[in-house]
Formats: structure tokens, C-alpha cells, sequence
């Protein structure tokens, strides 16, 4: 299928692979990522998001090290008493799950949509936005949760104060990021069912949202490791 | 294009009358895989990310808890990031100018521990006095 890509993309069989290739994809006279614009504009705005929820994780880790009270226990903090069972994070780990199958749905989706299903692509998405929407209503039980236990951004009743600013900035921020792309998914979902990207002629935009909804997961995976369970 | 898609007879497409363009255009664009290399990874993000949560509910402790949540993180991460958003499949020069930035955040983090640090001993010798 190579044979057919078009070349207007700077993709030729000219190009040379490895190091060689980062230094003729820059000193060329050419457009030096060949990928669609929107897609590169994605990676950096994903690059510079990187750089919001580090600080923010940094910052947690700052306040954590620095502070002379104990660090509220996230495993009691977070743990609930299911059937008469009382299991540790159990919320956050199906979050977790939530949202890691909400990624898979949107691969799967991207994939469908360079094949031009048009139904199975609209499908995907749509589920994939379900699942956000479920995960940004667990986080909401989650945060009536704490907040009826006590726990405000200045105070909480297990330990260093500084539990409860880290936990609503942090989950704020990212809840805010997965309702966003919640938005963003069904928009464009709506646009493959009415044909939008045929019309077009190509499904990158499906892709480049695909993207962003995968970033969402990949912060997940960091706020899951350095809050949740450390 | 020379090449002339063939419309998928399966899938029902009820604007299909409207566009009818829409199969003059070659497949072959973007990144295409074989669904069952998305399956695999799927699967994979469920074992560590079960493994992940395994390790809180045994209550591992110190740098064994601490190693093993930084591997699985880093496993989840790579998947992600080099199958589902297919840095795997990009031309270097793309991975060089995304990923390598982030590295400089190794720093911040670096200064950050170590001004933590600081901050806990002043702390302490001031309320030790």
C-alpha cells in the first residue's frame, strides 16, 4: 500500500531512516515532520500538557517530602466497603479499568476509521466517550465522598493538610481534561456518522482526537502510580 | 488516485448516497496495524495495571513497592504511547521532538526532591528549637 501514500507528505523512498533521516527531515528545504499539521500541532500541544501535570505532580511530591505530619493513607483513603467487604482503592482501580478500556475503544476506533467503516468508527467513539463519562462520574461519587468525610484543599481529618489541595488540583485538573475530550469525541464522532471526513478524503482528524484521548489515559497512569499508590 | 476502493458491502451506510467521492480515494493513508496488535496491548494495560493494584492490596513495602509501581507506570506509559498513539510507527525526528523535552522535566523533579528535602530539615530544626 506504500506504493500508493501520497508524496506530498515529504515520505519518499529517498528519505533515509535513523539519525541520517532526523538530519535531512530538518536540513531539507521541506516540511520537517511528515505527518499532518493538525497531528504535529497535537503532539505539542500534548508536549506542553506534559509540562502542566509534571509540575503539578511535582509539586505534590514537594509538599509530600516537605511536610513534618503524616501523609494521609490513599489505600483507607480511597478504600470502600463494597457487600460487606471493606476493599482498599477498589473506586480508583476501576477507574482505572474504565478509562484503560476506553483507550482501547479509541484505538480500535482510529484503526476503523483509515479502514473508512463509517458505522463501526462512530460506534467506537461513541462508547469511548460513554466510558469518559463514566469515569468523570466516578470521580464525582469520589469527590462527594471526601468532601462529606472532610476533606477541604486546607484541612482534612487524616493528616498533612496539604492532602486534600494536591487531590482536588490534580483529579480536578485531569476530571477536567476527560470531560473535554468527552466534548471533543462526541463532536467529531458526529461529524464521521454524517460523513464530514469521506467527504474530506481523509480520517486524521479521528486519529489527532485519538490522540488526545490517549493522553488523558497516559496522565492517569502517572496520577494512578504517584498519588493513589505511592 | 489509480487505485478504485472497493465499498465494504457489510456495513450499512445510509449517507452513502450523499457522498459518492468518498470512494475514489486511496486506502492507503495514515497509520493502518493489524487490530490485533491494539488487542495484545489492550490486554497487556489490564495485566499491569491489575499488577499495579496487586501491589497496594498485598501492602507491599519500601523500595519494592516503590520499583514495581515505577516499572508497571512505565510499562502502561510506553504501551500507550508507542502503540496507541503509534510513536512506534513515527520518523525519528518526530520522536526526537516530542519525547525528548519531557527528559528535561527529570531536572525540575531533581531540584524539586532536593528543595523538599530542605524544607522538612528547616522545618524541623525550627520546630525542634
Amino acid at each position: 500500500m506504500t506504493q500508493n501514500a501520497p508524496a506530498s507528505r515529504g515520505e519518499s523512498s529517498l528519505t533515509p531512516a535513523g539519525l541520517r533521516g532526523v538530519v535531512s527531515d530538518w536540513s531539507a528545504d521541506k516540511q520537517a515532520f511528515p505527518v499532518p499539521w493538525g497531528k504535529a500541532m497535537m503532539w505539542i500541544f500534548l508536549l506542553s500538557d506534559t509540562f502542566i501535570f509534571t509540575c503539578f505532580l511535582t509539586g505534590y511530591m514537594n509538599v509530600r517530602i516537605s511536610t513534618t505530619v503524616p501523609w494521609p493513607n490513599p489505600s483507607e483513603v480511597f478504600a470502600l466497603d463494597i457487600a460487606g467487604a471493606h476493599i482498599p482503592l477498589i473506586l480508583i482501580a476501576i477507574m482505572t479499568m474504565v478509562l484503560i478500556t476506553s483507550s482501547g475503544t479509541m484505538a480500535m476506533a482510529v484503526n476503523f476509521g483509515y479502514r473508512r467503516h463509517r458505522a463501526n468508527t462512530t460506534a467506537l467513539m461513541l462508547i469511548t466517550a460513554a466510558f469518559g463519562a463514566t469515569f468523570v462520574a466516578m470521580q464525582a461519587f469520589e469527590w462527594t465522598k471526601l468532601i462529606v468525610d472532610g476533606v477541604r484543599p486546607w484541612s482534612n481529618p487524616w493528616g498533612a493538610p496539604q492532602f486534600g489541595s494536591c487531590f482536588f488540583m490534580i483529579t480536578g485538573f485531569h476530571g477536567l481534561h476527560v470531560s473535554a475530550g468527552v466534548v471533543y469525541l462526541s463532536v467529531v464522532a458526529s461529524r464521521v456518522w454524517r460523513g464530514f471526513y469521506d467527504r474530506k478524503g481523509s480520517y486524521e482528524t479521528v486519529e489527532i482526537a485519538g490522540l488526545y484521548w490517549h493522553f488523558v489515559d497516559l496522565v492517569w497512569v502517572f496520577i494512578f502510580a504517584f498519588f493513589y499508590l505511592w | 488516485m489509480d487505485q478504485i476502493a472497493v465499498p465494504e458491502p457489510a456495513v450499512a451506510q445510509p449517507h452513502a448516497v450523499t457522498q459518492p467521492q468518498a470512494v475514489t480515494h486511496s486506502h492507503a493513508e495514515g497509520q493502518q496495524h493489524p487490530i490485533k496488535v491494539y488487542l495484545i496491548i489492550w490486554a497487556l494495560l489490564f495485566v499491569f495495571s491489575t499488577f499495579s493494584y496487586l501491589v497496594d492490596y498485598f501492602h507491599l513495602h519500601g523500595v519494592l513497592r516503590w520499583s514495581l509501581i515505577i516499572l508497571f507506570m512505565l510499562l502502561k506509559a510506553g504501551c500507550i504511547v508507542a502503540i496507541f498513539m503509534h510513536m512506534a510507527w513515527e520518523r525519528l525526528a518526530l520522536k526526537f521532538a516530542i519525547l525528548v523535552p519531557p527528559l528535561f522535566l527529570l531536572i525540575l523533579i531533581g531540584l524539586m526532591a532536593i528543595e523538599g528535602d530542605y524544607t522538612f530539615l528547616t522545618r524541623l530544626a525550627a520546630f525542634l528549637r
